[in-house]
């Protein structure tokens, strides 16, 4: 009998070709995801006459520099520019592109798992740190810098020494409007940005089972957030749910032997971790960010902190922060007011997300402008299928097409300088969102009451009598 | 690219937790070809005013000729872009001295030959100290892991096979393509194994 092994033993053991003696692992790549900003790898191979290794395993997006408005005719040169080099290293090397037309169009870490391309039991490497999306389905993800995109490309494998092994474990049941979003801003802000930083997350408990892959997918997408590069659950039956039929996932009895193969890979009984968190869903509040680190998070209905109260170690950057943000000690985080909102990317832009929103904004006016990007062009027709892009432009805000946006500001969407925006994004880093930009981070249900009323809000008493 | 073991330059502090590649290099630079150089993007909005023009108060402006950046924990976190190195790298960064860095900044560093060294929070506090009235000579030896500024010496710790590639300036393809036989095996082996790891056909 073998020890027990943890989902990371088994993913690891299963990619890997070969160990170094200085115990760095060579890894087999499954799936390899690349974007407009993948440009400097093509530039690397190029330079050394290199071919893409597996065309078949290489999946190109155009998602960073997306535009949400006019893209039959775009703009600004240097963006046109971007996309046109994808799409020439794209047919370069005959890699299939979702390109700006393609009714499957969107985000990357949106797109993989609706279209199949993201399944349990793979390694999935993208140059994007939000990689670790992937892993809400059982798969080993993690996001990889622009050297090792060339390498991954030439060879498709990619050199990594084995990460520790992390659980979160969360029990019992999320309050209503409490979200994986909560989840997630709740251990970031109690352990802090680098608090996961070296390990693979498993997250694991019955709040965690509960939750449906869009849930799982915000929560695995936040891992980097925390510090981690790989986040992970253990495929089940919603996963598998989510995934039959799906375009590039295997069908009839492929499909069933596969399921049976991922269904083992759970981590064992007893299966030692190096480091294990638990935490209670029914203490997790409907959460917001104050300051310029997604560790800098607390429930609505508390007070902004007073840097000469917080630990000395971290006194420094809440002062720092609470002066970017324009924000005073003492002040309730709730009533602060907004001056615009988005809800998308990669992190809040899927289709649960977006029905969330609507269900806080149906009937009622925005007091503020907002943007609201779909996460893909697929999530775009099913929202506008259920009616929901009616209940955004009634309420006055503005309806787009899928990218990353207004997430990292690449594509033009940008909030303006000094502008306070409630965002469903992932980062609320200076300047992230535009040259001094103010993010707060919160769900897509908290944007939409930030929306409503102007100001930071606590969802709960607007979702009375609504099904959220 | 050029491998290193010794060097001797001038360090100088950025006393700030959390400097992430956001801040490193604004998205809005990344369009940019590397040959055009990314040294002038290098914490290209937080060393300028609101109107634009440079702080003399930021260390690095104050002191452009420095080469070694000590800086606080979780230096690098957030996204995976490499021209957040190349920024650096271009603008003559050779090392950093942090209590962390973030994973895959670590990682991208190594691959461009910028030296991601760890030491002790108490350590930095008091290479701070030191810093606190400029710059300061600095000696780095990533052999031995040590290094000395002013009156302190001290280790720092770095992943020995990081170690060798930083030291040797390797290349990881030319590496990798040397291990093309137990590439191919592997990739027979698993479409046996796991045949579903290969996308399906479109029905």
């Amino acid at each position: 009998m073998s020890a027990p092994q943890t989902m990371l033993d088994k993913l690891w053991a299963a990619h890997e070709v070969l160990r170094r003696e200085d115990g760095v692992s060579l890894l087999w790549v499954d799936r390899h995801l690349v974007h407009e900003g993948s440009h400097h790898a093509f530039a690397k191979i190029k330079e050394r006459g290199l071919p893409v290794a597996e065309p078949e395993l290489t999946f190109a997006v155009v998602d960073h520099y997306a535009p949400t408005r006019g893209r039959a005719q775009i703009a600004d040169p240097q963006i046109a520019r971007m996309i046109d080099t994808l799409r020439d290293n794209a047919q370069a090397h005959g890699l299939k592109i979702y390109d700006l037309s393609d009714p499957r169009q969107g985000i990357v870490h949106v797109i993989g798992p609706e279209d199949g391309i993201t399944l349990p039991g793979l390694l999935i490497n993208c140059g994007d740190s939000h990689t670790s999306t992937h892993g809400a389905f059982g798969a080993l993800a993690f996001g990889i810098g622009a050297t090792e995109v060339a390498h991954v490309l030439a060879t498709q494998t990619v050199w990594q020494r084995k990460p520790k092994a992390m659980r979160i474990t969360v029990e019992g049941t999320l309050c209503a409007g409490v979200t994986a979003k909560d989840i997630a801003l709740s251990w970031i802000a109690k352990l802090g940005t680098d608090g996961a930083q070296g390990h693979a997350l498993e997250y694991a408990g019955s709040a965690i089972r509960n939750l449906s892959m869009e849930g799982r997918m915000t929560l695995c997408n936040l891992s980097i957030e925390g510090g981690a590069r790989f986040g992970m659950i253990a495929p089940d039956e919603t996963a598998f749910a989510y995934l039959e039929g799906r375009r590039f996932a295997p069908k009839r009895a492929a499909w069933k032997a596969a399921c049976a193969d991922w269904s083992a890979l759970t981590s064992d009984d007893g299966a030692v971790f190096d480091r294990e968190v638990t935490l209670d869903a029914a203490e997790i509040a409907p959460t917001v960010t104050w300051g310029t680190s997604p560790e800098q998070a607390l429930p609505i209905s508390a007070a902004i902190p007073d840097p000469s109260q917080i630990p000395p170690a971290k006194a420094e950057a809440a002062r720092a922060a609470l002066d970017y943000m324009g924000l005073k000690p003492g002040q309730t985080l709730e009533g602060t007011p907004v001056d615009q909102a988005f809800i998308g990317s990669c992190t809040n832009g899927r289709i649960e997300d977006l029905r969330a929103a609507a269900a806080v904004l149906k009937g009622r006016k925005a007091r503020i402008p907002g943007l609201i990007s779909p996460g893909s062009s697929q999530v775009k027709a099913q929202a506008e299928a259920e009616g929901l892009d009616r209940v955004f432009t009634d309420a006055g805000l503005e309806w787009v097409a899928s990218g990353c946006s207004m997430c990292v500001g690449m594509n033009g969407d940008v909030v303006g300088e000094g502008k306070r925006c409630a965002s469903s994004t992932n980062r609320n880093f200076r300047g992230r969102q535009g040259r001094g930009a103010r993010t707060h981070l919160m769900s897509p249900a908290m944007v939409a009451a930030a929306a409503v009323t102007g100001t930071l809000t606590d969802v709960r008493p607007l979702l009375d009598r609504r099904a959220a | 690219m050029a491998g290193w073991s010794i060097h001797k330059g001038k360090a100088v502090s950025l006393p700030q937790a959390n400097v992430d590649t956001d801040q490193l290099i604004p998205a809005r630079f990344m369009s940019v070809p590397r040959a055009e150089g990314y040294g002038p993007y290098l914490l290209h909005d937080v060393r300028r005013d609101d109107a634009g023009a440079l702080r003399l108060d930021f260390p690095l402006n104050a002191y452009p000729e420095a080469n070694v950046i000590i800086s606080r924990r979780n230096f690098g976190s957030g996204s995976s872009r490499e021209a957040a190195v190349y920024a650096l790298v271009d603008a003559g960064i050779r090392a950093l001295i942090a209590p962390s860095f973030g994973d895959i900044f670590a990682a991208n560093a190594v691959n461009n030959g910028l030296l991601p060294a760890r030491v002790d929070e108490a350590v930095c506090k008091a290479l701070e100290a030191v810093l606190e009235t400029g710059p300061n000579d600095i000696r780095i030896d990533i052999e031995a892991r040590t290094f000395t500024l002013g009156s302190i010496s001290a280790v720092f710790a770095l992943d020995d096979s990081w170690a060798t590639k930083l030291i040797n300036g390797w290349d990881d393809i030319d590496l990798t393509y040397n291990h093309g036989a137990a590439i191919a095996a592997f990739k027979n082996i698993r479409s046996q194994t796991a045949p579903w790891a290969w996308p399906a056909m479109a029905e």
